[in-house]
């Protein structure tokens, strides 16, 4: 039994089999942060009260936070998959490496700009060179890093060798950008929520962060996989069935 | 041993190593990654000798004090102090009580000149209200101290 439910999970290791359920996955992630994302800005803009000392300033982080969240997540899945692919050579776990790349460099831009847009007005400049900020940025530049080295490889498996150890060089920097804040004196203030500690602000504040954060989880992950089913047409575009799809031979 | 095996041993090898290796970079970086030092490390003669450095910590209840366009305030970290001269605008966060990061030289006097102050928020977020009954509370148990 329990021998069965593995042959079933190990079958959507192929492109040929995940590219249809990522089919069927996509409009259900969709959806979801469609609902998280109104029901997140709705808590964010009418119900979460103003800041005692930043004024309504503060709801930035409703996107910066969550943002910054995903850069570093998606980075940890992006290498996880690129080891994945290195360790049993698997045909997608590459693909799923490229697929998420693209998402993560969307996600440390922005809690980046949102960062330099509320570090003006509340430090009183838009960057500092302290760790927590310089480590994000070699984050930002990993993944657009990752994106190049890939798009400069014309074999794809050779491709995704190359990226898997850049990427799992870069891990390192996921730990140094967490704990950035603990390790040194750093401009950039400690974390509010942590699974350590009782969240230091207002219930409702936290409401509205953690929705965003559902929010762009979902975001997330349709957009990866909707990039993941590009990956494999390309890929696959030589075997009979990729040829076979209606949605090619139309 | 199957070359997945020893794949997978591989990789897991070099990532150790690497970690063991970013570990003692960094450690050996210590001081030098601090965005600003503090008043304490300051009086332990740990910051840079005539040289541009920062200084953190909050700004002193009660220190402020305004001499034309030149702002004074005293920096502490609560065991020891600076005492810092600014002249410029001040960043709207600014307060005493409240964090603050300067940049600029000690002077012979032992004051610190700035020619740059951040203000340094905490990772508090609440409503008006939540603050006005935490000072309420703070009041009563100073009271209560007395």
């Amino acid at each position: 039994m329990s021998n069965n439910r593995v042959v079933q999970w190990f079958k959507y290791a192929s492109p040929q089999s995940f590219y249809p359920l990522a089919g069927r996955m996509i409009p259900w992630f969709w959806a979801l942060a469609a609902v998280f994302g109104a029901a997140g800005l709705w808590i964010s803009f009418f119900v979460a009260p103003t800041d005692f000392q930043q004024g309504e300033g503060y709801r930035i982080i409703f996107i910066h936070v969550p943002a910054a969240w995903m850069s570093m997540f998606i980075y940890l899945v992006m290498a996880a998959w690129a080891g994945l692919g290195l360790a049993l050579n698997t045909r997608l776990s590459g693909m799923m490496a490229q697929a998420l790349a693209p998402t993560g460099a969307l996600m440390a831009f922005l809690s980046l700009w949102t960062g330099a847009f509320w570090g003006k007005p509340m430090w009183g400049a838009w960057w500092v060179w302290d760790a927590r900020l310089t480590s994000a940025l070699i984050l930002f530049f990993l993944y657009i890093g990752f994106i190049a080295l890939q798009a400069a490889i014309d074999d794809p498996r050779r491709a995704d060798k190359a990226g898997a150890i850049l990427a799992l060089v870069g891990v390192v920097n996921v730990p140094i950008i967490y704990f950035s804040v603990k390790w040194w004196n750093t401009l950039h203030q400690g974390a509010s929520v942590s699974l350590m500690k009782a969240p230091t602000m207002a219930a409702t504040m936290l409401w509205g962060m953690l929705l965003m954060a559902l929010a762009f989880w979902m975001y997330s992950i349709a957009v990866a996989l909707m990039r993941v089913r590009a990956i494999i047409l390309e890929r696959e575009a030589h075997t009979d069935w990729v040829k076979e799809l209606d949605e090619v031979r139309s | 041993m199957k070359p997945r095996h020893k794949r997978i041993a591989l990789i897991g090898g070099s990532l150790a190593a690497l970690g063991i290796a970013t570990a003692f970079v960094l450690n050996a970086l210590d001081s030098n990654l601090a965005f600003f030092v503090t008043p304490t490390e300051i009086a332990e003669g740990k910051a840079p000798q005539g040289k541009t450095f920062r200084v953190g910590g909050m700004v002193k209840e009660g220190s402020l004090r305004r001499d034309n366009l030149t702002v004074h305030f005293l920096i502490t970290d609560t065991a020891k102090e600076v005492p810092v001269a600014y002249t410029g605008i001040l960043p709207d966060l600014f307060q005493e009580g409240k964090g603050a990061v300067a940049q600029g030289r000690i002077g012979a006097d032992g004051v610190f000149v700035a020619s740059e102050v951040l203000a340094k928020h905490d990772e508090n977020y609440m409503p008006p209200e939540a603050q006005h009954a935490v000072d309420q509370a703070q009041q009563t148990a100073k009271t209560l101290k007395q």
